[in-house]
């Protein structure tokens, strides 16, 4: 490749040729401001349409400013980045999208991660001269995630998530000029439309025109509540990012504290959604073997490939784009839904309370979740088989909110029995880790032999679509792994086209996995942080003394106690369940 | 917006139009075009078919529609008032008209009366310019229109 | 005398716009048929870039290299566009073009498909035009069943076709970005350039985009040779350009003039001066991207480098002429007006700039505006020229910016004294009754429609400021001049 010479705030800057100036002046430690540009590098993510002018150089020989994320490097270029006419005209700008921004930072529930507060106060804005109308719009409140658009600075990341990432459709930019904002159809609320709730769009907005619906007062009523005992699950990803937003290191596990400050908070049982992916893998692994085996004798009803349906983001993706393929993901429920009528049908009975008087609460990286367990067919008789599910975001600002320093809290354990979890379930929380997770115990309960080789390296990594021969002692099993839907997507269409080779497929809605989901501590595009937070759970995976789901001893006694077997009646009945078509047009009605 | 069941004819004759594009996304504006021609707007209902047809999703239709000034999602009146604001318009005094017109329709530019027979809009230029200000009714175009002429204009399609 | 020379309008009004015959028997097609049959691509690019044909959509740009740069792009498919969006509101030349002379837009794009190796050709039209729309139609029907448009085109074994694609009301679709976009279905909203159409445009594929009238130039600089077009007009700006006059001007329509014919020629020699005789004030071209053009602009020569050193641009052909009844201040208002309700909304200077001048120029007609406010206007102005993504918004300010290097003192008017000397500023007037004129017919009473006006029988009359909207009903009412402005 070629390479360019230019001259950047009088440096000088050799890069390949097509790099923007903004990356160009980066290799020469100049940092030029940002608004709409956004990167996951690595992933194929990028959102550049040029729209803020925050990032506005001069360009000598050029007639108007340019912008720096899209102008690129020519031979010979002199840049200025923060000469008077910049910084005039950078401020400007500023000021006019704050001229247009209801300042209300004190109760913006994104405010602290605000990259628009942030830039504010990078370039010193202490007045907006500019004074006029600000565009205003309904606010939007959906199972999940809130609207509240007068903060949108029309920078499209969420709406490149929405359409080229997830393929989704939910949003777009709607209107013109002023009145220009990004919407669900007739501006309507997200409910209304296919949107699957994965809060990739609120994990790249940089502002707080998009955030979760907060639960944590729910939880805070119910601990206070004496009347109830209140039970907490947490998911693989969160101990993997919690710790971000205390300022630790990206990577940083922080299993052992995340546990203590639950305790702390009042949760009268601290219990681990890595249990119930245990027990996704012995109904999932089950269901994958009985389809197989069937399949393999010639059984021409049965489906393949299974797909797994852990990840409420997918099932709403397929419910709504899909529904006719419905019958091909596993039956069985996520984790966080497993987990419910384990606590409430068989840990309440053990303990002699009521469902009623038990309030299960799950700490998810997932918005997802939130919808998920507000769905009817999770309830009975009313009764959510889960409460409330409060993103890591949520569960930090509650720590916070309790007076507790996280940082210096002892480690402490799960209880048990649902606290108790192995290293299988733990890489759940990254993309490919569930099916890795599911081949360690279809392994054994196939061949009947002793995995030696535990770790699947083929299955890791973050390409947006892999694949990976696995071999069953002489049955080779194509194993396909898409993250983010738009993957996705692909390989639902393959299998419609009845092009797929796959056996089985792992399909999580996030780019990266839960680890990368929409209720993370935001990751500003830093795509570094969803690697490390990847190798974190992978390392936690490797100290764990028991490494596959079928050896977890509580889900064994589980199955004996209780279930009967996997995939038996019981099992068909809490643990599994059915979906839905939602293709259906949802335009407005009175 | 209101709920409009569209029959199952009005459906089929709006695939066929899209059917016409080949279903091409890349056509969504000419089929909203026709749309617009036979149903003379295009409510929520409608664009969701065509969404549905052309395989696109329906925010972007929507986005689309909402970014032309030439789509409506409200029906117009059955004459609808149309007044130029271009340039050479609006030197030769269309705002008076445009006012006038408003004065006596009692409504409001995007608003139809509430007998449906007449609705106000405004226009940037039909390229008329030379009998500035213009005023259209329908297809029909009035030149040199005095705020006192808006009288005799509504006048004609009031019978 | 001033004279007019027409290129672009040769057959406007002339031929009989949907018999291809009509065309034919004035040279039409011959240039085709040159063409295809006696030159290469480059030879036809080299005439054209001799003959210094510009760009007359409003960017001046060489047509020459355009076609130049298109062609030297790899690729397996290359389309030409003729841009016939004409969104400048005041201005109809493309239209005129379309209606009157068809064939000749055809031909252009033909030869531009031979030259830059695009075989396919769409128009993009707004949907404002129907008759225009028929008329191509007509043409293209007609050109196809005489073999000069399609496949084989002349038994040259070129193929080349052309379809229509409709605007739907949205000037940023004048802009070529935005234009392609809004031909794949898209919101119509530009993107960076670089890179170019020329080398990325209409899906993806390299695009030649022009206006009508850089099209309907180049049949006749085929036929006449590039020294004859060369001969024409001012050392950088040759050729001839047409322009739509409208407003306070006598003879309203389409003039064609060779380039460096000056304001005062067009406005008093070809458009017969100021209706009603008044004074002149200004002329506006380029439309809402353009400047004024004053008193002092009268003689200078009319082409693209000179209007931009005034202030101003070529713009599409717009000319609207102003008089004394005026308001300088109101008219970068109404450009802006216009502005805020066509921009796309994509880039923040443009969507928040432009409404916040919007409502400094609302302040200052209203007779709110402080001398800070003027200075806000020329800074805020220049930033958003300076930063906005596309043509609109690098445009959009210098209504503003050239109102207040010419007309500063109505500005000022405005601020300090409160006064609008063109009578146009609504909140700074007054209509009040003239005591002596009155003789309490008590006819305004009756007319004004929010009851401003009290007064008895025979008695004068009184209009209540809080309450008089300033209509303007009484003063047209009353029979005995008794109501006047302050
Ligand atoms: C806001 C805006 C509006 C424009 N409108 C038109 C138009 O209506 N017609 C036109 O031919 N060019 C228009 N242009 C210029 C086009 O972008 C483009 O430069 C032109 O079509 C190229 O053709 P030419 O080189 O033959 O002039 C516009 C540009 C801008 C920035
Ligand atoms: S979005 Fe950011 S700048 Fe706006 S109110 Fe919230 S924290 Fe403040
Ligand atoms: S949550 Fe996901 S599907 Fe829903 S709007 Fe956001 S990005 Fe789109
Ligand atoms: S909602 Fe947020 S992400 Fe979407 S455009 Fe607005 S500011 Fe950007
Ligand atoms: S990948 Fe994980 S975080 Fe994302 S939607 Fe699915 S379950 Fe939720
Ligand atoms: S300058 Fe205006 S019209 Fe152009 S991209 Fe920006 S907002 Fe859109
Ligand atoms: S970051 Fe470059 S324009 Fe927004
Ligand atoms: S400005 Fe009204 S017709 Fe052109």
């Amino acid at each position: 490749m070629k390479t360019i010479k230019l001259i950047i705030d009088g440096k000088t800057a050799e890069v390949p040729e097509n790099t923007t100036l903004l990356k160009a002046a980066k290799t020469v430690g100049i940092d030029i401001p940002t608004l709409c540009y956004f990167e996951l590098k690595d992933m194929n993510i990028e959102n550049r349409p040029g729209g803020c002018r925050v990032c506005v150089v001069e360009v000598k020989g050029r007639r108007n400013l340019a912008p720096a994320c899209n102008t690129m490097v020519a031979e010979g270029m002199e840049v200025y980045t923060h000469n008077i006419r910049v910084l005039n005209a950078r401020r400007t700008v500023l000021e006019l999208i704050l001229s247009d921004h209801p300042a209300e930072c004190l109760t913006c529930a994104k405010s602290g991660s605000c990259e628009l507060q942030s830039m504010a106060q990078q370039l010193g804005v202490r007045e907006i001269p500019y004074q006029g109308e600000q565009s205003k719009y309904r606010k939007d409140t959906s199972p999940a995630i809130i609207r509240d658009v007068d903060k949108c600075i029309m920078c499209r990341r969420c709406e490149m998530m929405c359409n080229d990432v997830q393929t989704v459709g939910a949003l777009n930019a709607v209107n013109r000029g002023f009145m220009a904002v990004v919407a669900p159809a007739f501006e309507m609320n997200l409910e209304k439309s296919p949107c699957t709730y994965c809060g990739q769009c609120v994990s790249v907005c940089p502002t707080g025109a998009l955030t979760e619906v907060d639960h944590s007062r729910n939880v805070i009523n119910a601990l206070a509540d004496p009347a109830k005992t209140v039970v907490v699950q947490t998911a693989p990803a969160v101990r993997a990012a919690l710790g971000e937003e205390f300022g630790l290191a990206p990577g940083t596990l922080v299993t052992g504290k995340m546990v203590a400050a639950l305790r702390r908070l009042g949760f009268d049982y601290v219990f681990d959604t890595d249990f119930a992916a245990d027990l996704t893998i012995m109904e999932e692994g089950t269901e994958l073997l009985d389809r197989l085996t069937r399949y393999l004798k010639g059984d021409k009803d049965v489906k393949l490939p299974i797909l797994t349906s852990c990840c409420p983001g997918w099932v709403n993706f397929f419910e709504h784009n899909f529904p006719e393929m419905r019958e091909i993901p596993s039956t069985a429920k996520s984790p966080q839904q497993m987990f419910g009528p384990i606590a409430k049908e068989y840990f309440a009975k053990k303990l002699g309370i009521n469902r009623k008087n038990m309030i299960v609460v799950s700490i998810m990286p997932c918005l997802a979740k939130k919808y998920e367990c507000q769905r009817d067919e999770f309830k009975v008789d009313g009764d959510p088989d889960v409460n409330f599910s409060l993103s890591t975001r949520e569960l930090a600002h509650l720590i916070k909110a309790s007076n507790i320093d996280f940082s210096s809290l002892p480690e402490d354990d799960f209880d048990n029995p649902l606290g108790e979890s192995t290293g299988a379930s733990v890489i759940f929380g990254t993309t490919g880790g569930v099916i890795e997770a599911a081949c360690r115990t279809a392994y054994e309960l196939y061949t009947g032999k002793k995995l030696e080789k535990v770790d699947f390296k083929e299955l890791r990594g973050l390409e947006n679509v892999r694949h990976a021969t696995i071999d069953f002692d002489g049955l080779p099993i194509n194993i396909g792994i898409a993250h983010g839907l738009g993957n996705a997507r692909k390989l639902l269409e393959d299998i419609r086209d009845g092009k797929s080779q796959f056996h089985a497929i792992e399909i999580m809605a996030c780019p990266g996995g839960c680890i990368g989901g929409g209720g993370q501590p935001y990751h500003h595009g830093d795509s570094e942080v969803i690697k490390l937070r990847a190798s974190a759970l992978y390392r936690e995976d490797a100290g764990k003394p028991i490494r596959k789901s079928h050896e977890n001893p509580f889900i064994l006694e589980l199955y004996k106690d209780f279930l009967g077997k996997p995939c038996g009646e019981k099992s068909h009945h809490l643990l599994h369940t059915h979906y839905f078509d939602k293709s259906a047009g949802v335009f407005v009605e009175e | 917006m209101a709920k409009i069941k569209l029959s199952e004819k009005k459906i089929q004759e709006l695939k066929d139009v899209c059917k016409a594009f080949n279903n091409e996304k890349g056509e969504l504006i000419n089929v909203l075009h026709k749309a617009q021609s036979l149903f003379g707007y295009l409510p929520a209902e409608l664009q969701e078919i065509i969404a549905k047809e052309l395989n696109v999703s329906v925010a972007h239709v929507y986005g689309v529609v909402t970014f032309y000034s030439f789509f409506t999602m409200q029906p117009k009146g059955i004459h609808p008032v149309s007044i130029c604001l271009g340039t050479a318009c609006y030197v030769r005094g269309a705002e008076k008209v445009l006012e006038e017109f408003k004065r006596q329709l009692k409504i409001q530019v995007g608003e139809t009366t509430p007998d449906g027979k007449f609705s106000l809009s405004c226009l940037r230029c039909v390229g008329a310019c030379g009998l500035a200000p213009v005023v259209l009714v329908g297809e029909k175009v009035y030149g040199r229109v005095a705020p006192d002429g808006v009288a005799d204009i509504i006048a004609e399609y009031n019978t | 005398m001033a004279r007019q020379i027409r290129i672009a309008l040769r057959n406007c009004g002339v031929i009989d716009p949907e018999r291809i015959e009509d065309y034919i028997s004035r040279d039409g097609y011959m240039a085709l048929a040159t063409v295809l049959t006696e030159l290469s691509p480059e030879a036809v690019i080299e005439i054209l870039k001799k003959s210094g044909l510009r760009g007359r959509g409003g960017g001046g740009f060489p047509a020459g290299l355009k076609w130049e740069i298109t062609r030297k792009v790899q690729a397996d498919q290359k389309y030409v566009v003729c841009n016939a969006d004409e969104g400048d509101p005041g201005a109809f030349m493309d239209r005129s073009i379309l209606e009157g002379d068809p064939h000749a837009v055809l031909e252009a794009m033909t030869i531009n498909g031979y030259c830059t190796g695009a075989s396919k050709g769409l128009i993009y039209i707004r949907a404002e035009y129907p008759l225009a729309v028929e008329r191509l139609k007509t043409a293209m029907k007609q050109s196809r069943e005489m073999g000069l448009l399609g496949n084989n085109i002349l038994q040259t074994g070129f193929n080349f076709d052309i379809d229509i694609r409709y605007g739907a009301g949205a000037f940023v679709c004048g802009e070529e970005t935005a234009l392609i976009h809004s031909m794949e279905g898209l919101r119509g909203e530009p993107t960076v350039k670089p890179p170019f159409p020329s080398v990325e445009g209409y899906l993806k594929k390299p695009t030649n985009v022009n206006n009508v009238e850089t099209f309907a130039n180049v049949p006749v600089i085929i036929n006449k040779g590039w020294e004859w077009f060369a001969s024409i007009g001012t050392e950088k700006s040759k050729g001839t350009k047409v322009f739509a006059l409208a407003g306070k001007i006598n003879n309203v329509g389409l003039v064609e003039v060779p380039m460096g014919t000056t304001l005062r020629e067009v406005i008093y020699e070809i458009g017969g001066g100021i209706q009603g005789g008044k004074e002149f004030k200004a002329a506006q071209t380029g439309g809402p991207s353009g400047g004024c053009l004053t008193k002092k602009h009268l003689d200078t020569p009319i082409d693209y480098d000179n209007l931009i050193a005034a202030g101003s641009m070529m713009g599409s052909g717009g000319l609207i002429v102003m008089d004394e009844d005026d308001c300088m201040v109101a008219i970068a208002k109404f450009y802006l007006g216009f502005t805020v309700e066509e921009s796309c909304g994509k880039c923040s200077p443009c969507r928040i700039g432009n409404k916040r001048l919007f409502e400094l120029l609302e302040k200052i007609t209203q007779g709110n505006g402080t001398m800070e406010d003027i200075d806000k206007l020329r800074n805020l102005s220049t930033v958003i020229k300076d930063t906005s993504l596309c043509g609109l918004g690098q445009s959009s300010p210098n209504p503003v910016l050239s109102t207040i290097e010419n007309f500063i003192g109505e500005y000022h008017e405005h601020v300090k004294d409160k006064k609008c000397r063109s009578k146009v500023c609504k909140s700074m007037m007054q209509y009040l009754v003239v005591p002596e004129k009155c003789i309490g017919c008590t006819l305004c009473a009756r007319n004004c429609p929010v009851n401003a006006i009290s007064g008895e029988r025979k008695q004068v009359h009184l209009i209540d400021q809080e309450k008089c909207i300033k209509c303007g009903a009484c003063m047209e009412k009353c029979k005995f001049n008794a109501i006047i402005i302050n």
